[in-house]
């Protein structure tokens, strides 16, 4: 079996298989909106190879990290504005 | 500031099979390599390392060619192109990547139009959503419909019923009478041919509907519902994910912001390369989707040719690669030939519904312009995060602002920065760029 690591999203602890992508983490959380638009709808990962920039959350309070391209790292901390 | 300097006699942009298989002929003649990807493992989409899968092929040609030198920058992404350097950024901070040679092999992103609904959480690409399940986002028990056109829909459809999930539909758009001379050709190519019905007989039992297509998705806070048109039918079927991809796009940014040439006689450009896979540039080549879409096979031969060309000069490519290079694109035109009609209408978009989703800007907001730099500018449609890679290829494909360049002038930065990235110093003088 596969090792894995702890992760928090927006506070809440999960545990994630390694060498999953953040937005792996989102949707173990539960989380369905990784950010709100400029309109306020939400949103969640679209094309899942870096290019949308739909899955942007904050990782280690640096904002703006593609979720998609993030792998879980343990003790990370994700934040969504979702 | 002294941001870190990387000099490179050949320099790989991207990781996929084109990239690798660059890497490794390049560094086969002894020069110092370079290979940079945004992601962190190798392998671009079509080898993408899948959590608790046994490892793809990248794995082990990535092995290789670390073994054999070849100095590999994971989680590196090109920010700007310069005078014979590159600026990148990874965790650490700005790079500064230098070259004799560069190599292109920028892969391809996924055609994702709009339609109503599709900004909800749960519609994703075909390939997204493969890509997303790859990366260990939960699909046990999830009812998805996969939707849009080409062969791409039943690999993504396999790999979504791989990881538990329940693919309640597969609609591809071209009609049936296309997809039997499709398959009426097929055993020209036998390979091609053993995968597709191998492929076929896995997904036997899942309903494919062609002439069908995805009209809207509905859902509060996220996707409850698709209304699909299939043949002259609307249905309306219950479901937690829609995967929609109507075929790949070349990524051609950077070889734009290089000042490479285009060819331009297709819907998407390509970028333009010669024989030896040379581009407009003398010391820039490319290889693989961004020289237009052809698949891994051309890719590899691409990359390979591309590889010897540019650590040792034309006369080292072997003569053998170009046969079977060609044989590849043979293919390939072939499959754009049945799954890309010349024209084709969108009819699954309404006034309200958005265009560019970094903005929130709708089909309506643009119609009153008919030059695209004036509906940018007062729009903001574009300007976003994205950079006008999802948004742009959409209207190209509604054939919005007809008559204007498909591909306008490229600003830095290709992707967004850091503003410490931005701030490195990056002066272009006639000594070439300098602190």
């Amino acid at each position: 079996m596969s090792a894995s690591v702890r992760v928090r999203v927006d506070g809440r602890p999960v545990e994630v298989v390694a060498g999953s992508s953040v937005a792996a983490a989102l949707a173990l959380a539960g989380v369905v909106a990784a950010r709100r638009s400029v309109d306020g709808q939400p949103r969640a990962p679209l094309c899942g190879m870096g290019v949308c920039f739909e899955c942007r959350v904050r990782i280690d309070g640096i904002g703006q990290q593609r979720a998609c391209m993030t792998p879980v790292r343990d003790g990370m901390s994700v934040d969504t504005d979702g | 500031m002294a941001e870190p300097v990387r000099d490179y006699d050949v320099l790989v942009i991207g990781a996929g099979p084109a990239g690798l298989a660059a890497a490794r002929a390049a560094r086969g003649h002894g020069v110092r390599v370079g290979l940079v990807d945004a992601q962190a493992t190798p392998g671009g989409q079509v080898w993408r390392h899948a959590v608790g899968q046994p490892p793809t092929p990248a794995t082990g040609s990535l092995a290789a060619a670390i073994a054999s030198g070849v100095d590999w920058r994971a989680q590196t992404q090109i920010v700007a192109a310069g005078p014979d350097e590159l600026l990148a950024e990874d965790a650490t901070g700005a790079l500064r990547l230098r070259y004799r040679a560069l190599i292109l092999a920028t892969g391809a992103r996924e055609l994702l139009l709009p339609f109503p609904g599709w900004t909800l959480p749960g519609v994703t690409g075909a390939g997204g959503a493969q890509a997303l399940a790859k990366q260990g986002v939960p699909q046990a028990g999830r009812r998805v419909l996969v939707a849009g056109r080409g062969p791409l829909l039943l690999a993504a459809a396999d790999t979504l019923r791989r990881y538990g999930a329940r693919v309640i539909g597969i609609c591809e758009r071209t009609p049936a009478d296309r997809l039997w001379r499709f398959a009426a050709g097929l055993p020209r190519w036998p390979g091609k041919a053993a995968q597709a019905v191998a492929l076929r007989l896995r997904l036997a039992r899942m309903p494919y509907w062609n002439d069908s297509e995805v009209l809207a998705a509905e859902g509060d806070d996220r996707v409850e519902a698709v209304e699909i048109r299939r043949g002259r039918q609307r249905l309306r079927l219950a479901c937690d994910g829609v995967a929609v991809g109507y075929g790949l796009v070349p990524n051609i940014e950077l070889a734009q912001s290089l000042g490479c040439a285009l060819d331009t006689g297709f819907r998407h450009p390509h970028v333009r390369v010669d024989e030896h896979q040379r581009t407009s540039l003398a010391t820039v080549y490319a290889a693989g989707e961004a020289c237009g879409v052809g698949g891994r096979d051309s890719a590899l031969l691409e990359g390979a040719i591309a590889g010897h060309a540019a650590a040792a000069g034309e006369n080292a490519i072997p003569r053998a690669l170009r046969g079977r290079q060609r044989r590849a694109r043979a293919f390939a035109a072939w499959l754009r030939h049945h799954f890309e009609p010349a024209s084709a209408t969108w009819p699954a978009i309404a006034g309200d519904t958005l265009l560019c989703r970094c903005e929130d800007v709708t089909l309506s907001e643009l119609e009153g312009f008919s030059d695209p730099r004036d509906a940018k500018l007062a729009t903001r449609c574009g300007m976003g995060a994205c950079q006008g890679r999802i948004c742009g290829a959409a209207i190209t494909e509604l054939g919005l602002f007809a008559g204007h360049p498909a591909t306008p002038d490229r600003r830095p930065p290709l992707f967004p920065a850091r503003l410490d990235t931005l701030a490195a110093p990056f002066v272009p003088t006639k000594t070439g760029a300098s602190p």
